[in-house]
């Protein structure tokens, strides 16, 4: 939609199309080797499972694009999923007895999605009222979160889920894994919410320049407080999935998967600065990451070579994105 | 040296630093020969040939844009001149750098401080020069003597401060002497003040004064550059006038008065060009009304009223409290006391979104840094206040902004290619109209232009002025400020005149002369 936006008439129309979509193509060259030197990768088992792994991150990605467009960010996603997950398995076993299976997993997804959200917006509250950066406060609330979250458990996994529990994030439906339907979803959601809504454009204001946004008679920290809520609530959701897929809730899970979000986000071209980014680039990013872990695995590359690669791939796209910045 | 005394530790060859005491200055004698600084078009300052005198201090005046600023940078070693030179007690100067001007015993005192206040005073007076000891072998930083030598020149210069301290604890005055002990520590020949005064209270600058004079006992040839006239006579031997970047004249301050200072300062002025306008209805009530208005250290018990169709100006120098008065009626900042009524709506606690709700828009006077999303469109920028009114419901496409869009850029005439291109490639004017147009597009019953013609070439500022006139012919309400006077007496039905935070005048355009507004400006009262 906006994505030439910047871009002049180039002469050559191959070199108007590198400028203007340049990790789109980069992804689909990436997609055209693996196919033909990785094994098995074309197979559609395979690719389910990218996408399957790819919508438990992007889930998450897509609403840190909006906190990280506001200017803000939110380093304790990892354990907000594993706490929502815990959370669920509490409540389904509390409730089972009383409810039955299906209305105590609905109740206690509520829950635990309302706990993620109200989280998200006071970390904004507490910037406003105590002007705590939320680099600090998330960092915080990164190891707080997991804690609280093997407190909820006592260090075991809680099986406490109702039967077909399993089914959010272990299931497929007309072929596709359930997950991928809510990452759709939440995509959609997010694009519309960051293109068409009045809050979407207060974001970008916000993060653009903040004090421009405020004397333009916006409620800066409404619109910051709401991203990292609505961030909260996405990596619930995304944390319960999580739970039903490995069919417990386990305190250990989602280890280092707010660096996995937050990579997604920035090669998809959202700039750290704040004002600047968009959903789409961070579905790129997330298949991108997605595509370029499972080859590598297919590929048989060493576990630790995979983390070096990614060290790489993420200082490449911001490099990237910059050159490109001053060739426009 | 005298036995005993501190040496000030030489790092830097080109930097003298002797002990200021010991060496009892003789003056320098400042000499400028046909200096002439040209940017592209514009020539800041043309043939400027004037000598000043040792061991005087030397008053330098001129309104915005008269070259004044160009002088102290050329004198700094910030900037170098086109053509024409220097000499300081009759050698040859050139300064390149602002080493070069240290060298050459020329020290300049700039506006904006340039303390690092996370260190201590004596650490920031040596700062870049520290003096080193040699320890076990390692050179390290010699605090006692650093402390020694900071303690030594503020007694010398009859100051009472700990330099242990830290400058965060310093109040602004404390700060700008601390200034200028960095600068003594440079033992300067000529010392260059840059308004020293625009940020102090009245006792603070009493203690300047006294620092002042008691520097130009020793010898120091002192340039001293202000607004304020009052502060002339009280301090100043000679005032230099520049106008228009040319040297408008120079007085003993023993034979000058007011009134000659003010006419060498403006010549003779140009009959303003004002749109005829129809006659302001002041029966009916008041738009905007406020009622004693008080932001404690900024200004006090501010009233006035805004009619519809009418033009307000506030005029006043920097630092008058204009801004600050409109910031606080928008919310942007908050009110100790005071009442504001909108179309007879009373305002409980003033915050931007609520102003605007009530039909008032603000156009900041930054527009680069606080007006506009720089990084954003020209088309985000034009719906950013009004996003409530083109989407009542929340949902919003371009589509439905569009109209917004183009009315502005077709009403205002902004030059724009394509405005979802961002906002930061259009030129001052057009983007100034921006921050006019994402106003007027809420629909507002009384504006705020701040500075709205700041940065805009000519063309530009009479189209504004047109805008400005228009929109109020129509029956908008607007308050303009600007530091020009002229462009105040232009375009205001009706002025007010603000200083030191409060208002002390209100005026007739149609009656006033520029130079009458300006002694209003400064001295609160008409001679």
């Amino acid at each position: 939609m906006t994505a030439a936006l910047g871009t002049p008439k180039a002469a050559n129309p191959v070199m108007r199309l590198i400028r203007a979509y340049p990790m789109e193509l980069i992804l689909i060259v990436l997609i055209v080797l693996l196919v033909f030197t990785a094994p098995g990768f074309a197979s559609t088992r395979n690719l389910l499972n990218v996408l399957r792994t790819g919508a438990l991150l992007g889930i998450i990605a897509f609403g840190m694009t909006a906190v990280i467009i506001s200017g803000e960010i939110d380093l304790s996603v990892g354990a907000g999923a594993a706490l929502a997950g815990c959370i669920t398995a509490w409540f389904c076993g509390a409730l089972v007895g009383v409810l039955g299976g299906p209305m105590a997993a609905v109740i206690s997804i509520a829950i635990a999605v309302a706990i993620g959200f109200a989280i998200g917006f006071s970390v904004g509250k507490f910037r406003q009222w105590f002007n705590i950066p939320t680099f600090i406060a998330t960092l915080a609330l990164f190891t707080a979160l997991r804690g609280a979250a093997n407190l909820i458990t006592g260090g075991f996994p809680l099986t406490t889920f109702p039967p077909g529990f399993n089914f959010l994030g272990g299931g497929y439906l007309l072929g596709i894994p359930f997950p991928v339907y809510i990452f759709a979803a939440t995509f959609a959601g997010m694009h519309f919410l960051m293109n068409f809504t009045r809050f979407g454009r207060a974001v970008y204001a916000v993060g653009g320049n903040m004090e421009a946004a405020r004397l333009s008679g916006i409620d800066i920290w409404w619109v910051k407080s709401m991203a990292l809520g609505i961030l909260g609530a996405l990596t619930a959701v995304s944390g319960i999935l999580i739970a039903s897929q490995i069919g417990s809730g386990t305190g250990t899970t989602a280890t280092g998967m707010e660096l996995d979000v937050i990579a997604a986000v920035i090669i998809g071209g959202t700039s750290l600065f704040g004002g600047k980014g968009r959903i789409w680039g961070t579905l790129i990013g997330v298949l991108f990451l997605g595509c370029i872990s499972n080859g590598m695995t297919l590929l048989n590359v060493s576990e630790y070579w995979q983390y070096v690669v990614r060290g790489g791939i993420i200082l490449g796209a911001v490099l990237l994105n910059q050159v490109l910045e001053r060739v426009r | 040296m005298r036995p005993g005394a501190p040496s000030f530790p030489r790092e830097s060859p080109t930097i003298n630093m002797l002990d200021v005491a010991s060496h009892p200055q003789t003056g320098g004698l400042l000499e400028f020969d046909a200096v002439t600084k040209v940017y592209g078009q514009t020539t800041a300052l043309s043939a400027f040939s004037h000598r000043f005198a040792p061991g005087l201090v030397h008053a330098l005046m001129g309104k915005n844009g008269s070259g004044k600023s160009t002088l102290v940078k050329i004198l700094a070693g910030v900037i170098e001149p086109t053509s024409g030179g220097l000499r300081v007690n009759g050698a040859k100067a050139a300064f390149h750098t602002p080493q070069d001007a240290f060298g050459a015993g020329v020290v300049t005192v700039h506006q904006e401080l340039s303390l690092v206040p996370s260190l201590s005073i004596g650490e920031n007076i040596f700062l870049g020069r520290l003096p080193m000891a040699r320890r076990l072998g390692l050179s390290v930083i010699d605090w006692a003597r650093l402390h020694r030598m900071a303690t030594e020149l503020l007694h010398e210069m009859g100051l009472d401060l700990d330099p242990r301290q830290l400058v965060a604890t310093l109040s602004v005055g404390q700060q700008q002497v601390v200034e200028i002990a960095k600068a003594m520590s440079f033992n300067p020949l000529v010392l260059l003040l840059d308004e020293p005064t625009s940020a102090l209270a009245t006792r603070e600058v009493n203690l300047l004064f006294t620092l002042v004079r008691s520097l130009r006992e020793r010898g120091v040839t002192i340039l001293y550059i202000t607004h304020r006239m009052n502060e002339l006579f009280e301090i100043a031997d000679t005032c230099t006038v520049l106008r228009d970047g040319v040297f408008a004249g120079s007085v003993a301050m023993a034979d000058a008065t007011p009134s000659s200072i003010i006419e060498m300062m403006f010549g003779e002025t140009a009959s303003v060009n004002r749109r005829a306008r129809a006659p302001i209805d002041r029966t009916s009530a008041p738009v905007l009304r406020v009622q004693g208005l008080t932001q404690n250290g900024h200004f006090e018990d501010i009233s006035f009223d805004v009619h519809r169709g009418e033009i307000l100006g506030i005029a006043g120098l920097l630092g008058a409290g204009r801004t600050e008065v409109m910031r606080a009626i928008f919310g942007a900042d908050p009110l100790d006391a005071g009442a504001i009524t909108i179309n007879g709506q009373t305002i409980a606690t003033a915050k931007p979104k609520v102003m605007k709700d009530a039909g008032l828009g603000y156009t900041p006077e930054n527009r680069k840094e606080v007006g506009l999303v720089q990084i954003l469109s020209t088309h985000d920028n034009l719906c950013m206040a009004s996003l409530g009114r083109i989407a009542p419901s929340g949902v919003i496409t371009r589509a439905s902004e569009q109209a917004s869009v183009d009315r502005q850029i077709a009403d205002l005439a902004i030059k724009v290619a394509d405005p979802m291109l961002p906002v930061s490639s259009l030129s001052g004017g057009n983007q100034q109209k921006v921050v006019i147009g994402n106003w007027l597009n809420t629909q507002p019953q009384v504006m705020f232009f701040d500075e709205p013609s700041r940065g805009v070439d000519v063309q530009a500022k009479r189209q504004i002025f047109d805008i400005i006139w228009d929109q109020t012919e129509q029956g908008l309400a607007a308050v303009f400020v600007s530091t020009e006077l002229e462009e105040v007496l232009e375009v205001a039905d009706r002025i007010l005149v603000m200083r030191l935070g409060r208002i002390v005048a209100e005026v007739d355009p149609t009656t006033t002369t520029l130079d009458a507004l300006y002694l209003l400006c400064m001295e609160g009262s008409t001679l």
